[in-house]
Order: structure tokens, then sequence, then C-alpha cells
């Protein structure tokens, strides 16, 4: 009744334990594989580990003790940064929430918007319009950055948010408009069509009904503008120049310089809280980050 | 019969064309004024003199003329050059390397994933550069690490033969979104095709290199015209671990902090102008070539 095991080879060399060593070196190659996985996960995450702790570590222990829990602990670079500079680092904190929030709404509107209409609408010129915004995509920025701060120059917007968040609200980014053109096509056009008859008229379909069920693609916009605006340091370092209204990369930058590395403890703890905010989004949107580099490639 | 009581086509065809247009409005401004319109004026700056506080100066094809005697710009254009050619073949690799690690059903991908993905989202931000420049400094965890094999190493950022290495590695530290890219693209290859792989006796190496690798370098020519093109152009990293000066002795000193040094630290905007327009030519011309010899290793399937 077995016939399985009778076309089986042979029953000489005892079949059993060789069949359980292979199981058994399968499991220690998994094993082993974890351990080499979270070995090199420590190498990266190390460096930032370490700014972590030393943060927190007197200033005479950072160099010379580089494990990550410190023996004595000494919270006083958390006060000493923060008042470091001319003004505390909760304002330059706040210039940088200032510019995201004008950046991200800014983004959310104005390519949505126009994703709608490459998406949804039919006019004259939209093959050409859209390989037109393609193309942008590839423009290097310094290209655009000296004649756009000549203009601003021009117009007195220096040393305001403006030049920072007005772009933002004309669908500069082409990302963005590509990811959502993407997102609107996948959708059934059926949609459009029930509400037409329905009697809506676009704006409501492109309100009331597009943009509530594209939340993941508006979410992933409102992320990646999030971190990368956040992060942003050219722009902010060119347009930014008055003490007051400087964001918090910039005020980093210029603690190096003021200090030139006379307490490494504070300037560690400074720079763990400009990191806070972009570990806080990472955590809360990780499903749309990996989804989104997942599909468009952005970083 | 339902035609009959639609409206004219024309009328409806020439709102939805109002409709878009409004739609549009913003992304024209934008375009107009913030993308074109600055194009254009570059491309005048950059033949031209102008110091942003007297009015622009003909001067033709001058600006271009002079960089090709100008050692700094040759400086920046070697560092940025060799800036690329090691460190996105690295990062490529090691994407690659640890998404296929992380594709064959592991458990805690998720986890992973995480602690990979999260150095790319840190790494351009002006606190990690801070951090770099401890992590390499001469008292730092790199030479602690090598102390313990009783090995003294140099102060890598002080040292000009070496600075840029660190920045090498900073950079090759932030694969990770490179390697959400390569996991995409691993889970869209069908898993029957490594079944009829093994059944024709393939063995692990043979099906990377006769299934996976074949079928991933679409992914792998995406990444790279991607890497290629933001490299070339990276900039806070630089300035920050050099302290602004691309030193020591301009072993740091990428393209775009030269040319940002120009533009904005002294004021030469044409000349700037005209660096930017240069790196428009030499981005496209590395992007043109990648998809030239595309042509030789990227399989699309199908005949293609």
């Amino acid at each position: 009744m077995t016939p399985l095991k009778a076309a089986a080879p042979a029953p000489s060399p005892a079949p059993a334990p060789a069949a359980h060593r292979h199981r058994r070196a399968a499991r220690i190659r998994a094993r082993l594989k974890h351990v080499v996985l979270i070995a090199f996960g420590l190498v990266m995450v190390y460096p930032l580990l370490w700014m972590i702790a030393s943060s927190i570590k007197p200033d005479a222990l950072i160099f010379r003790d580089p494990s990550l829990l410190p023996t004595k602990t000494d919270f006083s670079h958390y006060a000493d940064g923060w008042n470091a500079l001319s003004h505390p680092f909760g304002l330059y904190l706040l210039n940088s929430a200032i510019v995201v929030l004008g950046a991200l709404l800014g983004n959310l509107v104005s390519c949505s918007m126009a994703a709608y209409a490459f998406a949804r609408l039919k006019f004259r010129g939209r093959a050409f319009f859209f390989g037109m915004m393609m193309l942008t995509l590839m423009v290097p920025v310094y290209v655009l950055i000296i004649p756009q701060y000549v203009m601003f120059s021009k117009i007195e917007w220096v040393n305001t948010f403006l030049p920072l968040i007005v772009p933002k609200f004309l669908a500069t980014d082409a990302f963005f408009i590509f990811l959502m053109v993407q997102f609107f096509r996948g959708l059934p056009t059926e949609l459009d069509e029930a509400a037409k008859i329905d009697g809506a008229g676009y704006w409501r379909i492109y309100f009331r009904i597009l943009l509530p069920i594209s939340l993941p693609a508006l979410a992933t916009t409102a992320i990646f503008t999030f971190i990368w605006t956040w992060n942003d340091f050219l722009s902010q370092l060119i347009y930014l120049t008055k003490p007051e209204l400087q964001t918090a990369p910039v005020a980093l930058r210029n603690y190096v310089d003021a200090t030139s590395g006379a307490s490494w403890g504070s300037l560690f703890a400074m720079s763990v809280i400009t990191l806070i905010p972009v570990f806080i989004v990472f955590l809360v949107g990780q499903r749309y980050l990996v989804k989104g580099i997942a599909t468009t490639g952005m970083k | 019969m339902t035609v009959l009581r639609r409206p004219p086509l024309s009328r409806a065809a020439r709102k939805e064309e109002r409709t878009a247009w409004v739609f549009l409005l913003p992304w024209f401004v934008g375009m107009a004024g913030v993308t074109l319109g600055p194009m254009i004026a570059s491309l005048y700056f950059s033949m031209t003199d102008y110091n942003l506080l007297s009015s622009p100066q003909w001067v033709g094809f001058e600006n271009y003329a002079k960089m090709l005697d100008d050692p700094r710009l040759r400086q920046s254009l070697s560092v940025t050059f060799l800036y690329v050619v090691l460190s996105v073949p690295l990062l490529l690799a090691v994407a690659l390397a640890l998404a296929m690690v992380l594709n064959r059903g592991i458990k805690g991908l998720a986890f992973y994933r995480s602690v990979y993905y999260l150095p790319s989202l840190l790494g351009a931000s002006v606190a990690v550069g801070i951090l770099w420049r401890q992590v390499f400094g001469t008292e730092g965890l790199v030479n602690k690490f090598l102390g313990l094999f009783g090995v003294q190493g140099p102060g890598w950022i002080s040292n000009p033969d070496t600075a840029l290495y660190s920045l090498v590695v900073l950079h090759v530290w932030t694969f990770g979104s490179s390697m959400v890219i390569f996991l995409a693209g691993l889970r869209q290859i069908p898993e029957q095709y490594y079944e009829a792989a093994a059944l024709d006796g393939a063995g692990r190496r043979h099906q990377f290199r006769h299934v996976t690798l074949p079928l991933l370098t679409p992914i792998i020519f995406f990444n790279l015209v991607l890497q290629v093109i933001s490299s070339f152009q990276s900039f806070t990293q630089a300035f920050v671990v050099s302290g602004g000066t691309g030193g020591p002795s301009d072993s740091t000193l990428f393209y775009s902090l030269y040319l940002y040094d120009e533009g904005f630290g002294r004021l030469h905007m044409g000349y700037a102008s005209a660096m930017a327009w240069l790196l428009v030519v030499i981005v496209g011309f590395l992007t043109a070539i990648n998809f030239y010899f595309s042509k030789r290793w990227v399989f699309y399937g199908d005949g293609k």
C-alpha cells in the first residue's frame, strides 16, 4: 500500500537521519542568516544610537567610552544646546514647522489638482503638457536656484518664508503630480461617470469622490514632502539669513561653526532633536513610505 | 435611445476643457514663473557677468571658455566623478544583496526593512552630516573600532587622501531606498520560473544567474539612472562635513559645492549659471550613455 516508499532508492543507509540532518542544516542556515542580518543592522544603526547616547553623557566620556549605555548621565546638553545660539532652539524648530506645513499644504492642493486634470479630463495638448511636466523631473535644481534667487531677491522675498512655500502652491514638485496621476489612473472611470449622471460637476467629483479614495496617494505625498522639506538645507540656507528666521538644519549648521566642536554633547543633543520629527513621521507613515518608494523610486 | 437626451458633445467637451485649464492653472503659473522662466534666465545669465548688485553685462561665451582652464572646476569634477563611480555601484550591490536575502520568505521582514531603510531618510540631514564628522574623526567610532585590532586609524576627515571616502561610506549607508525598490521588483518575478528552473536541476546560483538577474535588469537600470542623477548633485553632506569649504585641500569640493561657492559665496552669478548648464549637459550625457549601454544588458522580456 506504500508504492512511493517502494520506489525509493534503497532501504540501506538509513534515510531518516539524512533527512533529519538536512532539516537541521536548513534551520542552522536560517538562524545564521538572522544573526548576520541583525549584526549588519546593528552596524547600520550604531552611529545613530551612539549619537543619542552621547547626547546624555558628560562631555569627557563621549570619546573615551563608545558604549551605548552611559555609565554617567548628564542631561544638561539639552538645556545648553537649546540656548546656545542667539535664539532658543524652539524658534528654529517653529520656523521649520512653518515651512514644512506650508509646503505640505501647497503640494497636496496644487499637485492633486494638476493630477486630476492630467489623469481624468480631456483637453487639447494634454500629452504635450504631460510630457513637459515629466521633463521637469530631470532638470537639476542648480539651473533653477540661481535665477529663482535673483527673482525672489528682486521682489524682496529673501528673508521671508515665501520663496520656500509659494512655489509649492504652484505644483512645482512634479514627482507628486506623477504619483497622483498614476494613482488616479488606477481608479475605475465608472466612478466619475456615475457621479456625472447624478449631476455632479467636475469640482464635486474631484473633491467628493477622487480625493477621499486617494488617501494613500495623498498620505505618501504628505509624508515625503514633510521629510524632504524638514531635511532640506540648500534653499533654506540661501533664503533665510536672518537669525530669527532660520530653520533647524541651518541653525544646527551655524552651531557647528559657532562652537567649532567645543561641546559635542550639546551639538548631538540638538541633532537628535532635529531628527525626532523625521523619525516620528517614519514610524507613523512606514506603510506609505515603502509603498511610495517601491512604485515611484522616490527617496 | 438615451443618445437623444445627451447634451451636444462639443459643448460638454468645451466645458471639460475649460475645467481642465482651471485645474491646471497653478501648474501653468509655476511652470512659467518658477521653472521655464528661470531656466531661460539662467541661460541668459550664463552669458553675462552678473554680481546681483549691478545689472548683467553681456560677455557671450566667456564664462564657458573660462571653465576650460579653471583648476578648481576640474578638481570639483574629478571629486564628483570619483564619488559617483565609487559609491553608486557599491550602494546598488549592497542594496541588491540584502533585497535578495530578505526576499526569501524570511521572518521579521518588516523589521529588517525598517532598520535598513531608516538611514536613507535621515542620511540627507544636517544632523547626520554632523554625526559623520565625529564617526570618522580622529577619535571617532571608526577609529575606536580599528583600535580593537590594534590599528591606529587616521583622522579620516582632516586628511585629504581619505576625506572623500567617509562621504562615500555615508552614501552607501543610505542604500535602503534602493533596496526597497529591488524588493518590489523581486516580488514581481513569478514563483513558477523558479520552480521550472529547479525542475531543470538549477541550483540557487544558477537560478540567480539565469532567472533573477535577467528579470531584474530593468529595475537595476532604473536604480542606476536614478542614483547617478541624484549622486551627481549631492550637496548637503559635503557642505556639512567639510565645514562649507570642500576641504581639506579641495578634496571634497563637490561640483554643487563649488557652484554654490561661486554663485552665493562670491556672487559670480554668471559663472555659476554657466556651471549649472554644464551640469545639465553632463547629467544628460551620463543618462544617455546609461540608456545606450542598457540595450546590451537590460532585459525587458518577450523578444525585446
